[in-house]
């Protein structure tokens, strides 16, 4: 070790203290505003609670995702009574207008939706994240009554959605933590759009 | 019938109409999530008129009160911020022509029929009818960014609409730089219900469900949200077991509109007529077939080519009685060319999903009636 004086470790932590304090007032300067005031002063400043209100997507990361939990047990009767008049009694559906979505048959399984024009997609053989249906179910459904449900009965549905597609176990109950852990079937499948004009068909 | 020079005619009226003999219809499909095709064959120029605009809805279209809607902007930004339609109308104004396309627009003549080919009774407005082109007004989208400070970590934002089902898609933040509108207006006049009064997104040349309509909120982040519309809907699956997510632009695409199914044509000339359109910035040249694509003549552009607008293109045609199929072709700004559906097929596979963009044909038998003919 090399040994200092009093004197020069005393300089060397006021330089480094001096050194940390700039650089986190440049952060902090760069993270409050990089961005110049508003030019025009149009529009209003958006209250927490107001951007609460309508703020409800989540994300495959599981980010926001509410409180909640409900099992597939639950979804089955939640489904039966919200769900089946459009979708069936076991997800079949009633296509095209209400989508079919629980099926693994054997013969949509292998992701060859490219190649077999006739294939069916469910959300067991296609569908990449499991928050999407989380997401859709609560913003979208049941058709006639969107936004009716509540955060338990979303998780209750998804819960059943999943099991039935085998994808979650028939006995498990989904809150966020476990929700966002869920891996679906086909998930790498999902590629970036490689298309870019120019000579080549892609 | 009685001589109109002898008749006084009619009174003036608060709003115009058509004439007797003209009456176009979207021929809607599907009371529920319903679309309604543009009657491509009735038109001509470039210019869609608005009440013929196709229509794509997800959950019905809803009322939505011009005085009460308002856009939130937040996430990634210094300063979330709530515009009213009105405070929107104050800033400086874009007024740009563009096409907006279903990403499934062709599906119908996508899909084999009974003899392996795509049905024969097929019109322009149901082979390519979920296309349409308008002059739209409103705010650039990266005006409001700089308004409300985005931060620079943001890389994506969702866009979703206030209508029931919240159609939400997540959008890269480098098209809100480039050339992203929100618009309020659609051929001179506020937006109809159906194309997302009081506001929707543009993003010339995107896919149309990526244009979200009836607009209420968009929010900055570092990833995108993977809702229902990018992943379950609206995802390309390929023939090497992929599916192609977030396929925004829309490429280079072409169709006859005229003469077509089920028209008959006599010997003699007649006036070819199309559009022609790209997403990826303008239509260079369109080129007309009238032997199977054996050999290709440069179609006359009617109007001048607009970056992701539609091109009106016209083609003298001699026609001389003999079994004839006419076929059009687009090539856009970056050299590409539309494809035969054979040259589709064989990079993408048979069962792929949207952006449709196949080289389409018109058979015209010795009797002069036309045909569509899908197979190219």
């Amino acid at each position: 070790m090399i040994a200092l004086s009093q004197t020069t470790r005393g300089n060397i932590l006021a330089r480094l203290a001096v050194i940390v304090l700039v650089a986190t007032a440049a952060d902090a300067c760069r993270e409050r505003s990089p961005n110049p005031p508003r030019q025009y002063a149009l529009g209003r400043d958006a209250t927490a609670a107001e951007i609460a209100a309508v703020d409800i997507d989540v994300g495959p990361d599981g980010v926001g995702l509410p409180v909640g939990h409900g099992s597939a047990i639950d979804g089955a009767a939640i489904y039966a009574q919200k769900c089946a008049s459009c979708h069936g009694a076991r997800g079949e559906g009633i296509p095209p207008a209400y989508p079919r979505l629980i099926g693994r048959d054997t013969s949509a399984e292998g992701f060859r939706f490219g190649t077999e024009p006739f294939a069916v997609r469910t959300i067991g053989n296609y569908w990449p994240y499991a928050t999407t249906v989380f997401d859709y179910v609560r913003r979208a459904m049941p058709l006639s009554a969107p936004g009716s449900l509540t955060n338990d009965e979303v998780y209750a549905i998804t819960a059943y959605l999943l099991a039935g597609n085998q994808v979650i176990a028939p006995d498990v109950t989904l809150d966020s933590a476990s929700l966002q852990a869920v891996r679906m079937p086909y998930v790498d499948r999902f590629v970036r759009d490689d298309r870019r004009g120019g000579h080549e068909i892609r | 019938m009685s001589d109109p020079k002898r008749l006084l005619g009619e009174p003036t009226t608060a709003v115009g109409s058509r004439a007797p003999t003209v009456q176009p219809s979207r021929a809607p499909i599907g009371a529920i999530a319903g679309s309604a095709f543009t009657p491509l064959q009735d038109l001509t120029g470039s210019i869609t008129p608005s009440d013929l605009h196709f229509e794509v809805n997800h959950a019905g279209v809803p009322r939505l009160d011009p005085a009460r809607h308002t856009l939130l902007i937040h996430g990634l930004v210094d300063r979330p911020t709530i515009f009213s339609l009105a405070d929107l109308k104050r800033f400086p104004q874009v007024t740009r022509v563009h096409f907006i396309e279903c990403s499934g627009n062709g599906s119908l003549a996508w899909s084999s029929g009974p003899l392996g080919v795509p049905s024969p009774g097929l019109t322009p407005q149901q082979v390519a009818g979920l296309t349409s082109n308008s002059e739209w007004t409103g705010v650039s989208l990266r005006l409001l960014l700089d308004e409300v400070g985005a931060k620079r970590a943001a890389t994506w934002f969702l866009a979703e609409g206030g209508d029931a089902s919240l159609l939400a898609r997540s959008i890269p933040i480098a098209k809100a730089l480039d050339d992203a509108l929100v618009v309020w207006a659609q051929n001179g006049e506020p937006l109809r219900p159906e194309q997302g009064f009081p506001m929707r997104l543009l993003l010339p040349g995107w896919e149309g469900s990526t244009n979200v309509k009836w607009l209420r909120r968009i929010e900055l982040g570092t990833r995108p949200w993977m809702t229902r519309w990018e992943t379950a809907a609206y995802t390309d699956p390929l023939a090497n077991g992929t599916a192609r997510q977030f396929a925004f632009e829309m490429d280079a695409k072409s169709i006859i509109t005229s003469p077509a199914y089920p028209d008959t044509v006599v010997r003699g000339w007649n006036l070819i007529s199309g559009l022609g359109w790209t997403g990826r910035g303008r239509v260079t040249r369109v080129d007309v077939s009238a032997d199977s694509g054996r050999t290709w003549e440069a179609a006359t552009l009617q109007n001048t080519s607009q970056s992701k607008a539609h091109v009106r293109f016209t083609h003298m045609w001699n026609w001389d009685g003999r079994d004839a199929i006419l076929q059009s072709r687009a090539t856009d700004e970056t050299g590409y060319t539309q494809p035969t559906r054979a040259e589709l097929i064989r990079a993408r596979g048979p069962g792929t999903l949207y952006h449709y963009n196949p080289i389409y044909g018109w058979k015209v038998a010795a009797n002069g009636r036309v045909f569509f003919h899908g197979a190219t």
